[in-house]
């Protein structure tokens, strides 16, 4: 549980960063989290959790509210029998998506989520998977992947989900490039996207996840596709073994994030620089209009970021370099050199990065540097606040659109209301 | 396995967080996986506690499964020790935790630690929360008080003639349903009787105070689902006696007060005779005449539940159509408590089982928990929230508990307040057709914000009126003028209207309801 530094260099063609590593207790997320805006996001799916009362738990906690009527999530919770034998929890598993499938026959997608519990005992739900699939077939797709916090840190269970689509994705039909925009976004944010790609020539563009599971997009060596989430190792991995090539790009956060992003799409498609130039100022100047408001109010505070979603080296880039805050500690649960390597290139050279945490010798950091703003999760937020340390929930970073031009401000603000808040409050 | 949409409890070790963050000085290391630490949430943000829980998880993660995880226990309790220097610490593992079979009682032990250290041993894959909260305050309480037990067969000593009276507070946690609350009242009704409270555990509670547990006279249980274990234990080792009555509702106080006085050896006359509280008076005033037979639905904790259905039906004149737990260990008090008012006890931890059942029984009115406070505003019945779980707004910044007399006008105020009141109620049902008293018109003292549920339907594009198909097997259709006539009742009373309505055609072999057999049916079941 000692923290050590290693002096471990991030690869040799960007500028080698010292990172820490620790390891010791850590305050994070499992990846079944990502179910909450998953199950929403892809309209027709079903996600059954393979696994204890404690995921089942899990889900509704992070939910925060259960405002949905029956939502399209549900555990398979596993008893005493089901860990005596493996062949009577494979006859359960069946009798449970039977049950489940007759509840609810407008699903055509069900995803088994596998567990802590399901993965120590060695559940295969692959297996179980393919089972299945012959007895629903063609009605209902059944997909399986891991969300087990032994396996995945919050964010990383949407990567294993989009991962686990890619196989069943098509054969692109035609011959021509096609743009694949993968990562789970607001649907306002998709439909912005769309209308710049439009404008600037590549289209259509697809994405992954698509709003239905009937819709996924053709994959194949024509795909070049852009990350619009930091966290999606497995399923680039996935898509470049289908031939598909990765886009290398900052993410889409802030209005410098939003440009590179586009322009890595614009020079994969031949989209000249003028073109591009004239398509995105108006977008720019407008974003850099509603964003100055908020650089008046954020430059030269000092930021902690505690580790949670993959977003914290984008979101540091932004906060450092549009609203000009000081960084004091990135954390982030996992550091892809590769995929973040535009990113890592644009951070000040001094910067202070934590790859995993110990949580006790890193909350003594944050008190002892007592930054101005503190980026953690739900809880750690209210025992700092009640230490007079101010604090942004990070899981509102994953809950709402901030990527894009138009989002930019919005994202900005999430950073500035609870220092305003702070200074509102007298009493 | 078990299909499960939404959980009233979680698992056991989760309970047993409730009591560590109860405490004061106590600090549980929990073998959990990565992701299990979702739970400090439920205190910090539900709660809004300023503090993190007590808690270190050792968050081993697959590939430790390979290496030594037993290693990273004895490390982070051995951290924890020294970071936190608790007076006492509880070891255990989380669902997974348990399935590696590392026994972090044994490692604890190796670690030679200058503080007790209990071992919680909560079977993860059987049992839940409250179990787990109960079995982790009884193996706290066995080690911690144990020590100082009398030999077994000595006799209690006799209270010294000038010593007021003294006893134990059991059963409140963190992230209880007004536990905090609740201890200040209770405590205030003891002092007013002269006895003095000793030790309130866990909520509050060093390990130093429960080690002088057995210095009270007797104990008063206020959870049972909580201290009930602990209670029999000390009555066991030490002789006290526990109270076996809980103080909610002005019934219930009043036999509380009278049950512990005489545990006490005290004489509460006076106690009672100047006690008061509102709630006859406001139950009894004319303006709660609208309240006559409404129907109620209750489903809670079997403790809260069992309260609930007693105050209903006596102290403020409802009707319980519905009573329930979630609490498999609590049925039998439940399945005595249903038979009191003629209803089939329902005890499930199948929410949609749950669900099901308020849309058949349509009550006027919701007494739950924070998951039938979603079913009832999905189905437009008023609700009020009597038991865990619960949610932030379950933590009000007043004060505001359920036990005792100040807790009897709290739950007046608090079941009342989402009824449409009684003038309302027969200008609506008078005047149905003024524009404003569109259906799903909700009481006005309410505001927008609570919409009904089928607000903005007309009767041409509402439910069909249709097949509701008895055990004699005929299907009972409206009319439509019938049906018209059905859609003048306001929409809150208008299921209990139709349901009678069928029941009244099919126990008189009608297969057509018309606007007659309507009135017939209103005539027939009139109060």
């Amino acid at each position: 549980m000692n923290a050590h530094v290693q002096g471990c260099t991030a690869g040799a063609e960007i500028a080698p960063k010292p990172v820490r590593r620790e390891s010791g207790q850590r305050e994070v997320f499992c990846g079944l989290t990502g179910i909450v805006w998953l199950h929403r996001k892809i309209q027709d799916a079903f996600f059954l959790v393979v696994g204890s009362r404690t995921c089942a738990h899990l889900i509704q906690s992070a939910a925060g509210v259960m405002i949905f009527a029956e939502p399209r999530f549900a555990t398979a919770i596993m008893e005493e029998k089901d860990l005596a034998g493996l062949t009577d929890a494979n006859d359960e598993l069946d009798r449970i998506v039977t049950q489940l499938i007759a509840r609810r026959p407008d699903i055509r997608l069900l995803f088994l989520v596998g567990s802590c519990p399901s993965e120590v005992i060695k559940l295969d739900l692959s297996r179980a998977a393919l089972r299945l699939s012959q007895k629903f077939s063609p009605d209902v797709r059944i997909l399986n992947y891991s969300g087990s916090g032994i396996e995945t840190t919050f964010t990383q269970g949407e990567d294993a989900c989009l991962a686990s689509l890619v196989p069943a994705a098509p054969p692109p039909g035609t011959g021509e490039d096609q743009l694949l925009v993968v990562g789970a976004l607001a649907d306002v944010v998709e439909d912005q996207f769309v209308r710049l790609f439009e404008a600037l020539g590549i289209g259509p563009v697809q994405f992954l996840p698509p709003r239905r599971s009937t819709a996924l997009p053709a994959v194949g060596p024509n795909t070049k596709f852009l990350l619009a989430q930091p966290f999606l190792a497995d399923t680039a991995r996935a898509l470049e073994d289908r031939g598909a090539t990765r886009l290398a790009a900052p993410f889409p956060l802030g209005v410098e994030g939003t440009t590179a992003w586009l322009r890595a799409a614009a020079d994969a498609f031949g989209v000249e620089r003028a073109r591009f130039e004239r398509v995105t100022e108006p977008y720019r100047v407008r974003a850099e209009r509603a964003l100055t408001r908020y650089r008046s109010e954020l430059a030269g505070r000092r930021v902690f970021l505690f580790p949670d979603s993959q977003l914290e080296i984008p979101l540091a880039r932004f906060l450092s370099r549009e609203l000009l805050m000081q960084l004091v500690e990135v954390g982030t649960p996992y550091l892809h050199r590769e995929h973040l390597s535009e990113e890592l290139k644009l951070l000040p050279s001094d910067v202070s990065l934590t790859e995993v945490q110990d949580v006790d010798l890193q909350l003594d950091r944050c008190r002892a540097a007592q930054p101005d703003l503190v980026v953690c999760g739900l809880g750690l937020a209210n025992p700092l606040e009640a230490e007079g340390i101010t604090t942004k929930w990070s899981i509102e970073l994953v809950f709402t659109p901030i990527q894009g031009y138009e989002q930019a401000a919005d994202l900005a603000e999430l950073f500035a209301r609870p220092l305003v808040r702070r200074a509102k409050l007298v009493a | 396995m078990q299909l499960t949409v939404w959980t009233y409890e979680g698992p056991p070790h989760v309970g047993a967080m409730r009591v560590a963050t109860g405490m004061e000085g106590l600090h549980y290391v929990l073998h959990a996986p990565q992701g299990d630490t979702y739970a400090d949430l439920l205190f910090t943000m539900i709660e809004r506690r300023d503090r993190r829980p007590p808690v270190t998880y050792t968050t081993f993660s697959a590939r430790d499964l390979g290496g030594d995880t037993a290693e990273l226990f004895k490390t982070a309790a051995q951290n924890a020790y020294h970071r936190f220097q608790p007076q006492a610490m509880i070891v255990g593992a989380s669902c997974t935790g348990s399935l590696i079979q590392d026994d972090p009682g044994g490692l604890a032990r190796a670690l030679n630690l200058p503080i007790p250290v209990v071992t919680v041993d909560l079977p993860a894959y059987q049992r839940k929360e409250n179990w787990g909260a109960a079995e982790t305050f009884y193996q706290l309480v066995r080690a911690l008080a144990g020590p100082s037990a009398p030999a077994s067969g000595a006799k209690r000593p006799a209270r010294a003639a000038d010593a007021r009276p003294r006893c134990n507070l059991l059963g409140p946690t963190a992230l209880g349903f007004r536990h905090r609350d609740d201890i200040t009242e209770i405590t205030s009704l003891l002092m007013k009787l002269g006895i003095d409270v000793n030790v309130t555990a866990p909520m509050g509670a060093t390990p130093a105070d429960l080690a002088r547990l057995g210095e009270a006279d007797f104990n008063v249980v206020l959870y049972p689902e909580i201290a009930g274990q602990a209670a029999s234990w000390l009555q066991r080792t030490f002789g006290q006696a526990f109270t076996k009555t809980i103080p909610i509702g002005v019934s219930a106080t009043r036999e509380f007060i009278e049950e512990v006085a005489t545990l006490a050896g005290i004489d509460a006359a006076a106690t009672l005779a100047a006690s008061s509280t509102r709630l006859p008076w406001y139950s009894r005033s004319v303006d709660s005449t609208y309240l006559t037979g409404k129907r109620v639905f209750i489903f809670g904790d079997a403790t809260h539940a069992v309260a609930a259905a007693r105050i209903a039906s006596d102290e403020l004149g409802f009707k319980v159509v519905g009573l329930g737990t979630y609490s498999r260990e609590f049925g039998r008090e439940i399945r005595e408590a249903a038979k009191k008012y003629g209803v089939e006890p329902l005890i499930t931890d199948d929410y949609l089982e749950v669900e099901a059942q308020v849309a058949e029984l349509q009550p006027e009115l919701v007494l739950g928990t924070q998951m039938e406070r979603h079913i009832a505003k999905r189905l437009g019945v008023p609700c009020a929230v009597i038991s865990a779980p619960v949610h932030v707004q379950d933590f009000p910044a007043r004060y505001a508990p359920q036990m005792g007399f100040e807790g009897a006008n709290v739950i007046f105020d608090t079941w009342v307040h989402p009824l449409m009141m009684g003038l309302e109620e027969h200008l609506l049902a008078m005047f149905k057709d003024d524009f404003e008293f569109k259906d799903g018109a909700v009481p006005s003292h309410l505001g927008a914000g609570h919409a009904a549920p089928d607000a903005g339907k007309s009767a041409s594009q509402a439910e069909p009126v249709q097949a509701l198909v008895e055990a004699s097997g005929i299907a009972v259709t409206w009319a439509a003028d019938a049906e018209k006539e059905l859609y003048k009742i306001p929409f809150f009373v208008r299921g209990k209207a139709r349901r009678n309505t069928e029941r009244f055609a099919n126990e008189n072999g009608l297969v057509t309801i018309t606007i007659e057999t309507l009135y017939d049916a209103k005539a027939h079941y009139a109060r």
